[in-house]
């Protein structure tokens, strides 16, 4: 039985596998709507999220399947000290494949090695989160039609960014990309990426405080959100929060096929006034999360 | 000083002079109900000084666990007052409930009973890392 933990869990080949699916449903819903019938998802939410188990929980509705779960560590048991692992091994009497979300860093580690269904990691912590990575890949796949020969932009906080972590991780698979580092001084990206993820790997990169330097060579803009629950000093977070705010202006040299991409929730980093812009692919992107998701939910279940 | 040289069991031998207590402690040799001698500050030619274990069984202890701890050691398995066997023990590829992860947003923090896991993920720069939450760990 396959879990899904850790992007690094996927081959290349896997991953592949994942998207072509994804993309078949895309183009044939209908086909796809009755395949997890009298199937159930189990959404274990330990801790709030709007998007990621929503999109879960669409994503088994959408192919026939049922869903049960709960969205707060104050509403399961585990508020009267139920481990992990007890947890799982109950629901995975109930249900026939777990989304697991965890504040603690290597909880659905800790399920899947106890569970008897499916777990699947929906973010532990800052540590993991490969279903929005999946998403990304999605996206990327879909708006630009290659995963290789790009030169991707990530913008904000690439210290603490899981997502951003991730996305370079899956990306230095693929040929032929570049990546344009851009953060404050204080939020560049850790020296176990540089060094164990791009270093090792030749993946050519730059780093630069400069938004717009290389606004005009970018094949993706990644933004993300300086998140104030990675600071332990509020006065830090204040001063570097709205330090990018991307906007028309500072888009005006950029590509027409530019895609902008963001996992949201976005506070201030994108102006508004984009989201008109063609460009802007950060709800669409949110979209083939449930898409993904699909795929995925189709492959751990092993129902073609 | 005289320690009877013993008949089936091991030296562990070229200990850094000063921790031998450590690594008394991390095998449980507490726990045995045999003979153990622990040789502080012996002479050594290549160290100066050096500590010296010597365990009166055959028993199984994880010695593994020696790699970890001081690479410079050396294991000599005693068979009928013989050495039969010398090595150095090398990095054992998992550690379990020999260091703990003392990071607080792993989930061990909060799930007292699960064995700590470190795993060796660069063995040329010794680093361990736990299973759960990928942090490198430290003695």
């Amino acid at each position: 039985m396959k879990h899904l933990i850790d992007i690094k869990d996927l081959s290349t080949d896997e991953i592949d596998e994942l998207i072509t699916v994804a993309k078949d449903i895309i183009a044939n819903k209908e086909k796809y709507s009755k395949k997890c019938e009298r199937k159930k998802i189990a959404t274990l939410f330990y801790e709030p999220s709007t998007r990621t188990r929503l999109s879960f929980e669409a994503a088994m509705m959408e192919l026939g399947g049922n869903v049960l779960g709960f969205s707060s560590a104050n509403s399961s048991s585990a508020a009267k000290g139920e481990s992990v692992a007890d947890t799982v091994r109950v629901i995975g009497g109930y249900a026939d494949i777990i989304a697991m979300r965890h504040p603690k860093e290597g909880a659905p580690l800790v399920a899947a090695m106890k569970s008897e269904v499916p777990i699947i990691n929906a973010g532990d912590g800052g540590h993991n989160h490969p279903t929005q990575t999946l998403t990304d890949l999605l996206t990327i796949q879909c708006e630009k039609h290659r995963l290789n020969d790009l030169k991707i932009g990530i913008c904000g906080d690439l210290k603490f960014g899981r997502t951003v972590h991730s996305l370079i991780t899956a990306m230095s698979r693929y040929k032929n990309i570049t990546f344009v580092l851009i953060s404050p001084k204080e939020l560049k990206i850790p020296d176990y990426v540089r060094k164990d993820i791009l270093e090792k790997n030749n993946i050519e990169y730059v780093e630069t405080k400069d938004m717009e330097e290389y606004m005009q060579d970018l094949d993706i803009l990644y933004m993300t959100r300086v998140q104030k629950e990675r600071f332990f000093n509020e006065d830090d977070y204040i001063r570097l929060k709205d330090y990018y705010i991307l906007n028309k202006e500072k888009l005006e040299k950029a590509k027409d096929d530019l895609c902008i991409m963001h996992p949201l929730p976005r506070v201030n980093e994108i102006s508004t006034e984009v989201d008109d812009d063609k460009r802007a692919c950060y709800f669409k992107q949110a979209k083939y999360g449930k898409y993904i998701r699909m795929a995925l939910i189709l492959k751990l279940l092993n129902i073609k | 000083m005289n320690i009877d040289s013993i008949k089936n069991g091991f030296v562990i031998d070229h200990i850094e002079a000063g921790k031998s207590f450590e690594i008394y402690n991390y095998l449980n040799l507490g726990d045995l109900d045999t003979s153990v001698a622990i040789i502080k500050n012996a002479k050594s030619n290549k160290m100066g000084k050096k500590d010296i274990i010597k365990i009166d069984e055959n028993t199984n202890i994880n010695l593994d666990i020696l790699g970890y701890l001081d690479p410079n050691i050396t294991v000599n398995k005693i068979i009928n007052g013989e050495i039969v066997g010398k090595f150095h023990p090398e990095l054992p590829e998992r550690l379990v409930n020999i260091i703990k992860c003392k990071n607080p947003r792993c989930i061990t923090s909060i799930e007292q009973e699960l064995p700590h896991i470190c795993e060796l993920t660069d063995r040329e720069n010794v680093v361990y890392r736990c299973k759960y939450c990928e942090e490198k760990v430290n003695r």
